[in-house]
C-alpha cells in the first residue's frame, strides 16, 4: 500500500505507455480518435500514398462540423470546396471503414460535443483529435488534446503518438461561484490572470470546490478553453457526476459492464499527497462575468471594468500588442465595458452550445425581444442537443426574442461556413477565440457567456447579469 | 521528410507577440484538401488590401525582404488552432526555420513534422535579430542545426537548445510513421491486454 501518489494525469499516461526509452518521446497508445472534415484528408492521403492503412478503425469516428452549413439541410451546398472537403471525407471513412455522423445524420453535431453524448468520452481514456479544443473531453477524467494532420496520419496507421512527457499545473478554484458568474467565467478569469501562453508545457488539472460543483457542461466548458492558456490539456477527476451523465449513453458500458467501469474510474482521481510542477490557486467568490475586450481570450475584464489603456501596461511589446487590439477592435481606453454596443449574437461551439448553457441562455430572454439593432443567432452543439431543446421548448423561447434557431455546427466561432461577421461589426460570442478575423474579416468578438450573449442582445449592450431582472 | 541541417537566409522580421494561427492561415484557406499551395494565402488579412493587391503597410510586404527564408517573431508565436496548414503556408512561402522567444504548443510540434525548424533564443537575442533585420532589410543569419547555433556575419553567436530526438528526427529527415512502426510488436502486445470493456466507435 506505499505505492508512490500519483495524480490523475500521470496514471492515464502510465497505464498507455507503448514503449519508452531514454531520450525518446513516449510512444502512446490512444484509444479514442475523432476525425473531423478539416484536418484529416491530407492524413488519408498521406496514408494511401505510403500504402499504409487505418489500424483501429473501430476506435476511430468521423462527423462534420466545421464546413457544414447551419440552414435547411435539404437545401444543397452552395459552397463547392466546402461540399468537396466533406465528401471527401465520406469517400475516406467508406474506403478505411471508419463510422461517420455525417450532414445527415440525427447525431451529427461538434466532434466534442457528441464524442460526450455518445458516451464514447470516458474516465481514463487517452482521446486525440486534429483540433485544439480536443481538451474539452479533459472533463470527464480522460487525457485529451488536439494534434496536427501529421499526427493524425500517425494516428490513424499506429492508434499511438509519440509524445513527450507535459508538466502538470493545478488550477484550484476555491469557494463558491456567485450569482451570474459562470464556468465561462471561471475559465476567462484563469486565463486572464496566467495568461495565453502561461499553460504551455503543462497538463492543467482543474480541482476545488467550485470545479466539483460545476456539472459536467460546466466542466466542459472549461476543459475545452484550457488550450488558450496554452495547455496541452485540461482534465478534472471524474465522480459521481461523470458517471451519472455516462450511464445509458449509446457507447458507455451497460448493466454489470458499467458498475466494473465506475470502480476502475474511482481509482483515478490524484492521489493524496502526490505533487504538481505548479500550483495556481483562485477564489470563485472573486469572479464576477467576464467580458474580452481584445483579440486574444487573455485580454479579458470582469464586466464592471473598462478598457484598458496600452500606456497601462509595462512591457514595451504589451503596449504595442494592446494598442493594435483596440485598433482592431475600434474601441477606445477606459470605455466601461457595460457602455459597449453589440451588433450580433452568436451562442454556440464546442465551448458553450450543450443543452444546459441552451437553457441558461434561454431563462435570461424568456418574454423578451432582441434589441432592434441585434441580430442573434443560436446554433446548438449538435442534432441531439437541437432536439433535446425543441422538445423542452427553448427553440420557441429563442424564435419569439427574434433570435436565429439554427441546425448543429462549428458555425460562427470559426466561420467556414456562410455564418460570419461583416468588417467592423461587433459580436458578443459564447465561443473561444477573440483572434482577428476568427468570426469573420474585420469582425470584432467578445467572448462571454452563454448568460451574457444572450442578455447583451436584449439590451444592445453588455450588462451584468448579476442585476438582470428574469 | 526534408532533413533540415543548416540554413543561410533573409531574415524577414514579424514583430508582434501571440502571432496565433488563424492570422498565419485564415479559415477559408482550410478547405483545401491539398497539403500544397497555402503559402499565396500564408498572412492573408494582413497581407492584401481589399482588392487583393499588396499591403504596403505589412512588414514582410517592405522591400529587400523579398525571398526571405528565416521568420523572426515575437513570443507565442503560433498561438490557436491545431491547424497544420499554418506551417504549411510558412514554409510554402519560403520559410525553412522561424527564430522567436517561445511557441504555442501544437504549432511548434507541427513544425517539426514538416521538416521546418522552430529556434528558440532568449527574448533579448530575439530583439537583437529583429532589430538587424528591420534596419538593414536583406540581413542573413545562419541557423546551424548540427551546431545548434544561430550566426550572422556581425559577431552574433547565438546557441540554442532543441530536443536530441528532434534534433535528430530533422537532421536524417525521419519519418515518424516508420519509427513507430519499428514497435509493431510491443503494439500488438500491448492491444492484446487493452481491457475489453473500453468503448469501440462502430455501431
Amino acid at each position: 500500500m506505499s505505492a508512490q501518489p500519483k495524480m490523475l494525469f500521470e496514471k492515464i499516461w502510465d497505464a498507455h505507455v507503448v514503449h519508452e526509452a531514454p531520450g525518446e518521446p513516449a510512444l502512446l497508445y490512444i484509444d479514442l480518435h475523432l476525425v473531423h472534415e478539416v484536418t484529416s484528408p491530407q492524413a488519408f492521403d498521406g496514408l494511401r500514398l505510403s500504402g499504409r492503412t487505418v489500424r483501429r478503425p473501430d476506435l476511430t469516428v468521423a462527423t462534420m462540423d466545421h464546413n457544414v452549413p447551419t440552414w435547411d439541410r435539404k437545401l444543397p451546398i452552395t459552397d463547392d470546396v466546402s461540399r468537396q472537403q466533406m465528401e471527401t471525407l465520406a469517400r475516406n471513412c467508406e474506403e478505411f471503414g471508419i463510422p461517420l455522423y455525417d450532414l445527415h445524420s440525427d447525431k451529427q453535431g461538434i466532434v466534442h460535443v457528441i464524442g460526450p453524448e455518445l458516451g464514447l468520452t470516458q474516465p481514463g481514456l487517452t482521446i486525440v483529435c486534429g483540433d485544439s479544443h480536443t481538451s474539452t473531453h479533459g472533463a470527464f477524467g480522460a487525457l485529451a488534446f488536439g494534434i496536427g494532420t501529421s499526427e493524425v496520419e500517425h494516428v490513424l496507421a499506429t492508434q499511438c503518438l509519440q509524445q513527450a512527457k507535459p508538466k502538470t499545473m493545478e488550477v484550484r478554484v476555491d469557494g463558491r461561484l456567485g450569482r451570474g458568474v459562470t464556468a465561462k467565467d471561471v475559465i476567462l478569469a484563469i486565463i486572464g490572470r496566467i495568461g495565453t501562453a502561461g499553460g504551455t508545457g503543462y497538463v492543467i488539472e482543474y480541482t476545488g470546490e467550485a470545479i466539483r460543483s460545476l456539472s459536467m457542461e460546466g466542466r466542459m466548458t472549461v476543459c475545452n478553453m484550457s488550450i488558450e492558456a496554452g495547455a496541452r490539456a485540461g482534465m478534472v477527476a471524474p465522480d459521481d457526476k461523470t458517471f451519472a451523465y455516462l450511464e445509458g449513453r449509446p457507447h458507455a458500458p451497460q448493466g454489470k459492464a458499467f458498475e466494473r467501469a465506475v470502480d476502475f474510474w474511482r481509482t483515478l482521481p490524484t492521489d493524496e499527497g502526490a505533487s504538481y510542477d505548479r500550483v495556481e490557486v483562485f477564489d470563485a467568490g472573486e469572479m464576477a462575468p467576464h467580458v474580452t475586450w481584445g483579440t486574444n481570450p487573455g485580454m479579458v475584464v470582469p464586466v464592471t471594468g473598462r478598457v484598458p489603456d496600452p500606456a497601462s501596461f509595462a512591457e514595451d511589446a504589451d503596449r504595442r500588442a494592446t494598442k493594435r487590439a483596440l485598433e482592431y477592435m475600434g474601441l477606445k481606453p477606459g470605455t466601461a465595458i457595460e457602455d459597449i454596443p453589440i451588433d450580433r449574437v452568436f451562442i454556440g461551439s464546442c465551448t458553450n452550445a450543450r443543452i444546459e448553457d441552451l437553457r441558461a441562455a434561454a431563462a435570461m430572454i424568456h418574454g423578451k425581444k432582441a434589441h432592434p439593432s441585434v441580430y442573434a443567432m443560436v446554433v446548438p452543439g449538435s442534432m441531439p442537443v437541437k432536439f433535446q431543446a425543441e422538445a423542452e421548448g427553448l427553440h420557441e423561447i429563442f424564435k419569439t426574442a427574434g433570435f436565429d434557431w439554427r441546425e448543429a455546427g462549428c458555425s460562427m466561432c470559426l466561420g467556414m461556413n456562410p455564418d460570419i461577421l461583416k468588417p467592423g461589426e461587433r459580436c458578443a460570442s459564447t465561443s473561444n477565440r477573440n483572434f482577428e478575423g476568427r468570426q469573420g474579416k474585420g469582425g470584432r468578438t467578445h467572448l462571454v457567456s452563454p448568460q451574457m450573449a444572450a442578455a447583451a442582445a436584449i439590451a444592445g449592450h453588455f450588462v451584468d447579469i448579476r442585476k438582470w431582472e428574469n | 521528410m526534408e532533413p533540415f541541417i543548416r540554413h543561410t537566409g533573409v531574415v524577414a522580421p514579424l514583430d508582434r507577440v501571440d502571432v496565433d494561427t488563424d492570422q498565419i492561415i485564415p479559415k477559408q484557406f482550410l478547405k483545401r484538401i491539398e497539403r500544397t499551395g497555402f503559402g499565396q494565402f500564408a498572412f492573408f488579412d494582413w497581407r492584401y488590401n481589399e482588392d487583393g493587391t499588396p499591403n504596403p503597410e505589412f512588414e514582410l510586404n517592405r522591400p529587400g525582404y523579398e525571398g526571405a527564408s528565416v521568420l523572426v517573431a515575437g513570443r507565442n508565436f503560433g498561438c490557436g488552432s491545431s491547424r497544420e496548414h499554418a506551417p504549411w503556408a510558412l514554409e510554402d512561402m519560403g520559410f525553412r526555420t522561424i527564430i522567436a522567444p517561445s511557441y504555442a504548443d501544437i504549432f511548434f510540434n507541427n513544425c517539426f513534422k514538416n521538416g521546418m525548424l522552430p529556434v528558440v533564443l532568449p527574448e533579448a537575442t530575439v530583439n537583437e535579430i529583429m532589430a538587424r533585420a528591420k534596419e538593414r532589410p536583406g540581413y542573413q543569419v545562419t541557423v546551424d542545426l548540427e551546431k545548434q547555433t544561430v550566426e550572422d556575419e556581425e559577431g552574433l553567436v547565438a546557441p540554442f537548445d532543441v530536443d536530441p530526438f528532434r534534433r535528430h528526427c530533422l537532421l536524417n529527415g525521419l519519418d515518424d510513421i516508420g519509427l513507430t512502426l519499428q514497435h509493431a510488436d510491443e503494439i500488438a502486445h500491448y492491444e492484446q491486454k487493452r481491457s475489453p470493456l473500453l468503448p469501440v466507435t462502430a455501431g
